[in-house]
């Protein structure tokens, strides 16, 4: 199972959505949460259209426009998007008005934009697109599930072009919420220093994450996928080491093959065990690399690993921003994405130049 | 009459979010779904949820709307019939 | 790779039922589970009538063989019975002799608890054992809970596609076997009554204050329902020396693409789903004996679904029926309780009526089927699922051919 990642729209909390440039210059935000940096949406949206919507739809139609054109794509075959959260402004618009005016004069908008399948139905609407059509909405696992899913579909020979995503959030209340079961830090936490902390707690984040799959090969490709293998709850580090030797087994590759390794720390001190031995063992040869100081935690945070593990590829370069250790790297042909939610839904992908 | 059609413009742009109208451009007599303001079916429901939250009129089927919502003179003569 | 998906198991649970055998009673005596809200504290109780399933959430978790200390929101809870009866009818005594998965799907997932609750979230200066469910908020916990009483852990995932969602799971389920990824998978969908559904749906003014009437000319919209269906796929390998109930031999999957919450009124998504799933299963209208139809009671969806499908048969409809006047509409559920329905179906014999169904719509070549039919063989029944968001899916069953 393969395909070409030939075409990215990212709007993320980084400069990432109207430059050719990686990360060369890193946003510092210096907050417990971090919010994207968001377009103009004018140029993406018909006005009547976007009154209605929230900003994750906003952020989300305008990422996948992006994403068509750079991957000179106008109608997909599929579309198939992760969200944890779905739309998350609007639920808790339509939760309060709800107990605030006691199930009285409510309005069915932010009801309707509610439900976790608006932005891959929105994007269906714009574009006329009656093609196969998924939300995915297993926390860690949301974008993931999508992008094994567009595999499959590639693989059953159904689709040249699918447009996957991954979406999901912030808010304020959201963060209020989360931060009373410890999923943020209590500190705020410089960007460059977020993996040094040894303290609880990540900082938040959110993103909209949008790549053009294909069946071939194409002038806009960044990278081949080559597969993915999702791990719940794994029990030890071994589990772990066999799924990812299974998933480069079955591409005839061993750890050995792998250049850069693109990992999920999230400076939670309770959470980086995983990384670390792996960092230290099975993939101790390939150069470290991680980027959740650059876009928070979130479930479908993968999706901005995707964009990181594609671009280094495509540009052969690491920025000293992503880079834990050495850059221990001359040619970069293979590459690894490992992460986890709360360690308890791990995943692993494998991109390789095209 | 002019003064409650002038309101319910006011109410409308804040209902319904449009945010680049101001109510100089919307004509009385003008249609407000389709060609007019291009409004839809989930604004008429919101219209609905702005007759009885700021009118006191319950408007029961959602297809009464069509003759109600035809323009904002229709609405402001709906509201004046059925003002309890 | 397995080519076929054999179901070899059942479960579900909704207001005609805690389980398969209770639910087929009342389906064949016509009883329907809908009546007045009990277990949701809402001011529109007198006026919506709903399709409960009439335990309390401890009760539930006693009915799912747990302690008190291991409920869960009400999504998960109904999602663990219906998934344990259906692990137990496959016959399944060791979970992990094959590569197992679970595919669930839910549209409300736990706000039946984030509505109770959210103030308090927001109030620092409460706190108890109920921020537990914070978590349980998300569409996935409810999946990682029935994974876990299962032990299930080789693959989870969720899907949430508004009222088609759990036709999506057992299509994803489907795929997954065929591509080899695994061997089994326990896939279906939950979900739970909740003030924020009602609301929600009382604000698109398309729920029916009565029972509901699908297809019916005087139609005036839908009950709210909620429940949980999953049925056990495998792969020829993990069912040999099982008992097949059925195959699920088709699927299709599309968008309408024509408004955020309506359907087209030529049903033209609903139209490219069915036929995709003609085209998985190699089989033509004319060998479907019955259609389990989505048929809310909605004008608008019944008009659509209906349109689509005289356009499909050619105006040669077969026996059909819409079940959503005994469970109600179990929306994220809905698809996965109607699998069961479909299982059965075949299983016995027998088509389900049509309840409530008086004049027939102008528009349409056919009509409902209103008693309980038996005794024609069964062979292929073809079920529909749409959602909003233009989410359109079909699957069909099919007869296993050794039985």
């Amino acid at each position: 199972m393969e395909g070409y990642i030939n075409g990215i729209g990212i709007i993320s909390p980084q400069k990432t959505f109207d430059t050719p440039d990686f990360l060369s210059e890193v946003v510092e935000h210096n907050s417990k949460a971090l919010y994207s940096i968001e377009p103009s949406y004018k140029e993406f949206l018909n006005p009547n259209l976007a009154r209605r919507m929230a900003r994750i739809i906003k952020m989300s139609i305008a990422a996948s426009t992006i994403c068509f054109r750079d991957a000179k794509v106008e109608m997909p075959d599929a579309i198939m998007t992760g969200t944890a959260l779905g739309c998350l402004e609007d639920t808790e618009k339509f939760l309060w008005a709800i107990i605030h005016d006691d199930e009285q004069f409510l309005t069915p908008t932010s009801f309707i934009q509610s439900t976790h399948n608006t932005v891959s139905a929105q994007i269906a609407l714009q574009l006329k697109c009656m093609n196969y059509n998924f939300t995915y909405v297993h926390k860690g696992f949301s974008f993931e599930s999508a992008v094994l899913d567009a595999l499959m579909t590639l693989a059953e020979g159904e689709a040249k072009n699918i447009l996957i995503g991954g979406h999901d959030e912030m808010t304020d209340k959201y963060y209020r919420v989360c931060d009373r079961i410890g999923y943020f830090k209590q500190e705020t936490v410089p960007t460059m220093e977020l993996i040094n902390r040894k303290t609880n707690g990540s900082i938040g984040g959110e993103g909209a994450a949008f790549f053009v799959l294909s069946k071939d090969k194409s002038e806009t490709s960044y990278a081949k996928l080559r597969g993915i293998k999702t791990i719940y709850k794994p029990e030890n580090n071994q589990e772990i080491e066999n799924k990812i030797n299974e998933l480069l087994a079955s591409n005839g590759l061993t750890a050995k093959d792998i250049d850069v390794v693109v990992y999920g720390n999230n400076g939670d001190a309770r959470f980086d065990k995983t990384y670390t031995h792996l960092q230290d063992n099975l993939l101790k040869d390939s150069t470290s690399t991680y980027f959740k100081h650059l876009c928070g935690e979130y479930q479908t945070a993968g999706s901005f690993g995707m964009w990181v593990a594609a671009k280094i590829i495509k540009t052969q370069t690491i920025p000293s921003a992503i880079l834990i250790g050495d850059n221990k790297s001359k040619s970069i042909k293979n590459v690894l994405i490992y992460n986890t939610f709360l360690d308890v839904d791990h995943s692993v992908y494998l991109l390789s130049q095209c | 009459m002019d003064a409650l059609i002038d309101q319910l413009k006011g109410e409308i742009i804040e209902q319904l979010n449009l945010e680049d109208l101001k109510k100089e451009d919307i004509n009385s007599d003008a249609p407000l779904f389709g060609e007019g303001l291009g409004l839809d079916s989930i604004d008429a429901l919101e219209l609905i949820v702005l007759l009885e939250k700021n009118h006191g009129i319950k408007v029961a089927n959602p297809a009464d709307g069509k003759k109600i919502f035809q323009s904002v003179r229709t609405m402001a003569e709906y509201i004046q019939a059925n003002k309890k | 790779m397995s080519n076929k998906i054999y179901i070899t198991g059942i479960g579900m649970i909704s207001a005609i039922g805690n389980n398969v055998a209770e639910s087929l009673a009342s389906l064949e005596n016509l009883k329907s589970g809908i009546g007045t809200l009990e277990n949701v504290r809402s001011r529109h109780k007198d006026y919506v009538p709903v399709g409960e399933v009439k335990s309390t959430n401890e009760q539930l978790t006693a009915m799912a063989g747990l302690t008190p200390d291991k409920q869960s929101t009400r999504t998960a809870l109904l999602g663990l019975i219906a998934a344990q009866e259906a692990v137990k009818s496959s016959g399944i005594k060791n979970i992990k002799e094959f590569k197992t998965g679970i595919i669930s799907a839910t549209s409300v997932g736990g706000m039946g608890m984030t509505e109770n609750l959210w103030m308090d979230y927001l109030d620092t200066t409460k706190s108890g054992d109920w921020l537990k469910y914070i978590e349980a908020h998300e569409c996935g916990d409810s999946t990682e809970f029935i994974a876990d009483n299962l032990g299930v852990k080789d693959y989870l995932s969720t899907i949430s596609t508004a009222c088609s969602s759990s036709a999506n799971s057992i299509m994803f389920g489907a795929r997954l076997i065929k591509h080899g990824i695994l061997d089994r998978v326990i896939v279906g969908g939950t979900d739970s009554m909740s003030r924020f559904t009602i609301n929600g749906f009382m604000t698109l003014m398309i729920l029916d204050k009565e029972p509901c009437k699908p297809f019916d000319a005087n139609r005036q919209g839908l009950n709210l329902g909620e429940g949980a269906g999953f049925i056990v796929i495998e792969s020829e390998k993990a069912a040999q020396g099982k008992e097949i109930l059925a195959e699920l031999s088709g699927y299709g999957n599309s968008n309408d693409a024509y408004h955020q919450t309506a359907s087209s009124p030529d049903g033209a998504g609903a139209f490219m789903a069915m036929e995709k799933a003609f085209k998985v299963s190699g089989l033509k209208p004319s060998d479907i004996d019955y259609i389990n139809a989505h048929g809310t009671g909605t004008a608008i969806n019944d008009m659509s679904e209906g349109t689509a499908i005289d356009r499909l048969f050619n105006k040669n409809v077969p026996s059909i029926s819409s079940t959503k006047a005994y469970t109600g509409h179990t929306l994220g559920a809905c698809a996965a309780i109607e699998a069961v329905f479909s299982v059965l179906a075949i299983k016995n014999n027998e088509i389900f009526p049509n309840l409530n169904y008086k004049t027939p719509m102008p528009e349409l070549s056919f009509k409902p089927t209103t008693t309980l039919e038996k005794g024609k063989k069964i062979n292929h029944v073809l079920s529909n699922s749409f959602g909003f968001g233009g989410n359109t899916s079909a699957l069909i069953f099919s007869r296993h051919k050794a039985s």
